[in-house]
């Protein structure tokens, strides 16, 4: 008994608080209670969870990545531009968003590593130069479309499918994206030394662990998840200079919500998912409830401060 | 208190603030001589380019503060804009009403900066979380309540963005003013040195006798104060407030940026206001030299990414720790 109690509180809170919302969730609307209802939830929560993930990284080593929002514009910009609504040209704009995406996290990562550059500063200077890109590279104004198989990964549905009924292709690359992200952080010793590296980078050092390479990758892991954000939003959403606005925010709230300690050290997956969730779901039901859209923010707000605060409190350095 | 944390003295704390400003200034000269616009460099054209600081130097002066005890502010830009909107929703142009609108800014600065400074100091919320979520919640309840709040300064408010005394900008003064009292405070008080042996290391203070959150708490509230100020500044340039003010001037991520380019460390303990208004200065002529050069605004944002990031390396570079 004492032993299922303990467990029981070794569960991360967020799971709970997540459950509770979304039988909330199916309580306010009859839409949610089917699978293909709960299945197209996940669907468009599938941006955030990822780039919670990815997020994660960074923060778990020590980090901040606040270049991951613009870098979704840029990606969906350049996808835009490089097919011109060519669905020949789909591969050849996704392999160019993952080589952009690669550039901006060793960018970032050189910066923060080698230079030396408090990465909240760093990718503040790499948020501003991307979106100028973005802004560049469109001339100011992005327009055009994404090609129907490139949107395909974003919005496409498979039907007919056995038990579930309906079952969304971004789904099946959010389950892909977690298990990558989550072999990488729990089943290698790159992820365990990451922690180590986030705790103490001097003692990480010193034992060995190679600190620089290592948070650079960090910088690159959270790219790629942006990329991989990007193209779900841009198959949503279409093209615009805002529809990265503000996501780098939103993952940073994911993640902490989720338990991933701000200046590193601590955090897990499994977390950063449940934050990802629980913020989607939260706007949900927001929305459900008839709240004004722009009070989402400040209940963002609220929450992000009060889930810090609980952290601090459970005897956690937050 | 350590010997880090207290400035030196004399003329060598100036060194780099000093280096910084004429370096600046020098391209701008030279920018201007080059693209033959002399009128940049006559006394309207020198008083344009400091005009162009203040908006962004009072907010950076309090954001000086909250460095240098080791904690930041990220909430100054979503405060600048409620400034700004309440301010001219109280005026809403009726001159009898500048105080009560001057008056009702400054409160609501206090107040957010007591919530920020009692959640970094007592709750022990990190205080990049705590700050940014109060300005998450200033930017919704904002955004939310905007069209019953819309309203406008009387042209008489309206002197503090344009008024000039003996040929200078009344704004460059009320700028200078808080750098004076910011700079004073700090260097000449026993309350500014204990400030930075705070932000130097915190469980040393306290075991010093120096009642360390209180500290914290202050530097808070002087930060939010700063960043009503500017608002009221910017309410007063633009004849009215708008819900997106601060962001779109990105007050919250440059006012970090020059204080950091200014030499503070944001680890806290180390620094100073000169160096904050030498990063100011830089930044004012970046703008002012782009300008000149005719330099297309995006490729000017991805410049001036480039310059913060490649001002604040040139500092830590040669550091041996490892930064977050």
């Amino acid at each position: 008994m004492t032993r299922g109690l303990a467990s029981l509180r070794r569960i991360n809170p967020t799971i709970l608080v997540f459950v509770v919302l979304l039988a909330a969730i199916c309580w306010m609307s009859p839409l949610y209670r089917t699978p293909a209802g709960l299945l197209s939830l996940l669907q468009r929560a599938a941006p955030v969870v990822i780039l919670s993930c990815g997020q994660s990284f960074v923060l778990i080593a020590g980090g901040f990545d606040l270049a991951s929002g613009s870098l979704i514009t840029l990606v969906v910009v350049a996808c835009a531009l490089i097919t011109g609504g060519d669905a020949g040209w789909t591969w050849v704009a996704l392999l160019a968003s993952y080589g952009i995406g690669a550039a901006v996290g060793v960018v970032n990562g050189v910066i923060v590593a080698r230079g030396k550059v408090p990465s909240i500063i760093a990718t503040l200077g790499t948020l501003l130069s991307v979106k100028g890109i973005a802004m560049m590279w469109s001339g100011g104004a992005p327009g055009g479309y994404l090609p129907a198989n490139l949107r395909f990964f974003g919005r496409y549905v498979w039907r007919h499918v056995p038990l579930v009924g309906r079952f969304p292709v971004a789904v099946v690359v959010l389950i892909i994206s977690i298990a990558i992200m989550a072999w990488l952080m729990h089943g290698t010793n790159f992820g365990r030394l990451l922690l180590m590296i986030g705790d103490n980078p001097r003692a990480a050092e010193l034992a060995g662990a190679p600190v620089r390479r290592f948070r650079m990758l960090t910088f690159v892991i959270s790219a790629l998840a942006s990329v991989t954000a990007g193209i779900l939003l841009g198959g949503f959403s279409g093209v615009s200079v805002d529809v990265g606005t503000g996501y780098e925010l939103q993952a940073i709230s994911a993640a902490v919500i989720g338990g991933v300690v701000l200046l590193g050290g601590q955090g897990s997956m499994l977390g950063a998912v449940f934050g990802g969730l629980t913020l989607y779901a939260l706007f949900t039901l927001l929305n459900l409830v008839g709240f004004p859209e722009p009070m989402r923010v400040a209940v963002q707000g609220i929450i992000l401060i009060a889930a810090a605060a609980l952290s601090a409190r459970r005897g956690r350095r937050i | 208190m350590s010997g880090a944390a207290i400035p030196r003295g004399g003329l060598a704390k100036f060194r780099l603030p000093l280096a910084l400003v004429i370096c600046a200034a020098v391209v701008y000269a030279a920018t201007a001589l080059g693209t033959a616009q002399g009128e940049q460099l006559s006394w309207s054209g020198v008083m344009g380019l400091l005009q162009r600081m203040v908006a962004l130097g009072i907010v950076a002066v309090g954001q000086t503060l909250v460095l240098l005890v080791g904690s930041i502010d990220l909430s100054v830009a979503n405060l600048i804009s409620v400034s700004a909107v309440i301010a001219s929703h109280v005026m809403n142009g009726n001159t009898d009403a500048i105080a009560l609108g001057v008056l009702a800014a400054i409160a609501i600065g206090i107040l957010v900066g007591a919530v920020n400074g009692v959640l970094v100091a007592k709750l022990k919320v990190s205080p990049l979380i705590a700050t940014l979520g109060v300005g998450l919640v200033l930017q919704g309840v904002l955004t939310t309540s905007y069209e019953t709040l819309a309203g406008s300064v009387p042209a008489s408010f309206r002197v503090l963005a344009y008024g000039r005394v003996a040929g200078l900008p009344l704004a460059i003064l009320l700028l200078i003013v808080v750098v004076a009292l910011a700079g004073f405070v700090l260097a000449r008080t026993a309350a500014g040195y204990r400030l930075y042996g705070v932000g130097g290391n915190v469980q040393t203070a306290r075991l010093a006798g120096i009642r360390t959150d209180r500290f914290i708490i202050g530097a808070h509230i002087a930060a939010s104060v700063t960043a009503a100020i500017s608002g009221l500044y910017l309410a007063s340039w633009l004849g009215a407030g708008t819900p997106w003010v601060g962001r779109d001037g990105g007050y919250d991520l440059d006012s970090i940026a020059v204080v950091v380019i200014g030499g503070t460390l944001l680890s806290g303990g180390r620094g100073g206001v000169a160096g904050t208004i030498a990063g100011v200065f830089v930044f004012a002529t970046i703008d002012a030299v782009f300008n000149m050069l005719q330099i297309d605004p995006f490729l000017g944002q991805v410049l001036r990414g480039v310059i913060v990031v490649g001002a604040v390396a040139s500092y830590t570079i040669r550091t041996k720790a490892h930064v977050a």
